[in-house]
């Protein structure tokens, strides 16, 4: 029986910041409290009885301006398996569409005591904002093209649990990389933590300079494949369509997606993610999806064990002495 | 639970040695077997850190005695904890690995320091969210008594009478490299409140 009795004994390290808002302030011991803390939130959802009561009598406001299914469904189901109290707030049908800022409504619902917010919205910067003015921790669930924190803390967990380690390893993020939070925020996770990151896209989707984030460019798909431990997918988004940034998505599938037959190019243990939603036979196609290199379910999974973990640590944060607010 | 030795504190007295625990797991496991009239359906559960320890020691005991293996699992009780809304930051919350089913066994929790019990009142919700023992036993190696709840030990390895301002510090080969009970006071006895040097203690419970 290979029980880890004694556990990591020496953790010095304790979590201090009231709110995660972004990977770019986090240092990479602190990423790797999260990570560590998610593996032992992990097995709670195997449970028979999936709830603990950590952050009993806690509320949670999952405020988003922004449509999105899955990251709030895993929010709220990770602050519901720790036995807080949630609330969904969908801009469209807030006062916000009535002319209400978004600081006012940060101020009204801080009247009502709530503990943390959730918070994601089309523009860069919003939950930074927030987060200055309320007094509540604050959780930043996507903000324009800048970060999605949480999203890359799972996708850094599924590596690490799937290749037993982050640094040293080859990891390409493939896709519309100038319109992605999620390869913002994965970059600086995954290069903090030591891997090799190449990011590979048509030069419409590419940000200039962003060899400077320390990653290395390629235009061709082929390269960033061959060699890769980790292909990173991205979606491209039809909206973006409009701005003619690619000629059509067939033409991107022709020159980017991802099939079998590219795939042939790729270590023989490589893995596939992807943050979802699949847009399948575009960027990849349904063999490669459902194909025996896909984790794109595994980090579902582990996304709820991580949104666990960070809801724990923001909520142990040491209160400041009132804030503005 | 699981803190070392900190300045404020110095040794008072050394109660007991290596072969002083080695017979008291003995002797535990010996009574648990008479008691519970053999293994069957018998699991151990340990409380993280140091009583996860004396549970493995404890299930090697019961199977040398025996001759069967007996299950043993590890338990973290720190999202249980009833001051988690109180200390900030967060204690580092270690993964529950109990590789069985619980429900219909006869469990036995041990835990190294049996104080206030209100880790054990922790426990005894964690498990249950587990599932449904037949019935929970508690093993400890030692009782300093000043209990806060209404909880007591089944097997004890040793009673230490002690005062608030006291603590005992359990050393164990597998993290601390040495093998001991070591009762240690401060080194000005402090006139003021017991709960303080508690919190200090780092004995949540």
């Amino acid at each position: 029986m290979a029980l880890t009795a004694a556990g990591p004994a020496t953790q010095a390290l304790q979590w201090t910041k009231k709110d995660l808002l972004g990977l770019r302030e986090l240092s990479a011991e602190e990423i790797r409290l999260v990570l560590q803390t998610a593996e032992s939130f992990r097995e709670i959802s195997l449970r028979p009885i999936k709830k603990v009561p950590a952050l009993r009598g806690k509320t949670v406001v999952n405020l988003f301006f922004e449509p999105s299914t899955r990251t709030r469904t895993s929010f709220e189901l990770a602050g519901k398996r720790l036995s807080a109290d949630i609330v969904n707030i969908a801009t469209q049908s807030s006062s916000l569409s009535k002319g209400e800022t978004v600081l006012d409504t940060i101020r009204n619902l801080e009247a009502l005591k709530v503990d943390i917010l959730v918070i994601r919205h089309a523009a860069a910067g919003v939950p930074h904002l927030i987060a200055r003015h309320a007094t509540s921790s604050v959780i930043n669930a996507g903000d324009g093209a800048h970060e999605h924190p949480t999203q890359a803390l799972l996708d850094l967990f599924t590596i690490q649990e799937k290749k037993g380690r982050i640094e040293g390893l080859n990891v390409s993020i493939i896709g519309d990389i100038a319109h992605s939070r999620v390869a913002r925020s994965g970059i600086w996770g995954l290069t903090k933590l030591g891997a090799r990151v190449t990011v590979c896209a048509p030069p419409t989707l590419l940000p200039t300079q962003i060899e400077q984030l320390g990653v290395r460019v390629t235009y061709q798909v082929e390269e960033a494949i061959r060699g890769a431990d980790v292909l990173m997918l991205l979606r491209i988004q039809h909206e973006r369509q409009e701005a003619m940034l690619v000629p059509s998505l067939r033409e991107y599938r022709l020159r980017y997606g991802l099939d079998r037959e590219r795939l042939a190019h790729a270590k023989p243990d490589v893995l596939i993610m992807h943050p979802g939603p699949v847009n399948r036979g575009v960027e990849l196609d349904s063999s490669v999806a459902d194909g025996p290199f896909s984790v794109i379910l595994d980090q579902v999974t582990n996304g709820l064990a991580v949104r666990m973990a960070v809801l724990y640590l923001v909520c142990g944060a040491p209160k400041v002495d009132e804030g503005e607010a | 639970m699981d803190q070392p030795s900190t300045s404020g504190f110095h040794e008072k007295a050394r109660v007991m040695d290596a072969e002083a625990i080695r017979r008291a797991i003995v002797r535990i496991a010996h009574e648990i077997l008479e008691r519970q009239k053999g293994t069957a359906d018998l699991a151990l559960v340990g409380i993280r850190t140091r009583g996860a320890l004396l549970a493995q020691r404890l299930a090697k005991e019961l199977e040398v005695i025996d001759r069967h293996p007996v299950p043993v699992g590890v338990l973290d009780i720190t999202l249980y904890r009833d001051d988690l809304s109180r200390i900030a930051p967060n204690p580092i919350v270690h993964a529950t690995e109990i590789p069985f089913d619980v429900t219909d066994l006869r469990l036995i929790l041990v835990d190294d320091v049996l104080f206030t019990g209100r880790t054990i009142r922790a426990a005894l919700n964690a498990l249950n969210d587990l599932g449904r023992p037949r019935t929970i036993q508690l093993a400890v190696l030692v009782d300093r008594g000043h209990r806060e709840l209404p909880i007591r030990a089944d097997y004890v390895g040793k009673n230490i009478p002690t005062n608030l301002q006291e603590r005992i510090d359990v050393r164990l080969n597998e993290l601390d490299e040495t093998e001991a009970v070591v009762l240690e006071a401060h080194e000005v006895a402090p006139p003021d409140a017991p709960r303080a040097s508690r919190a200090r203690n780092g004995e949540n419970a």
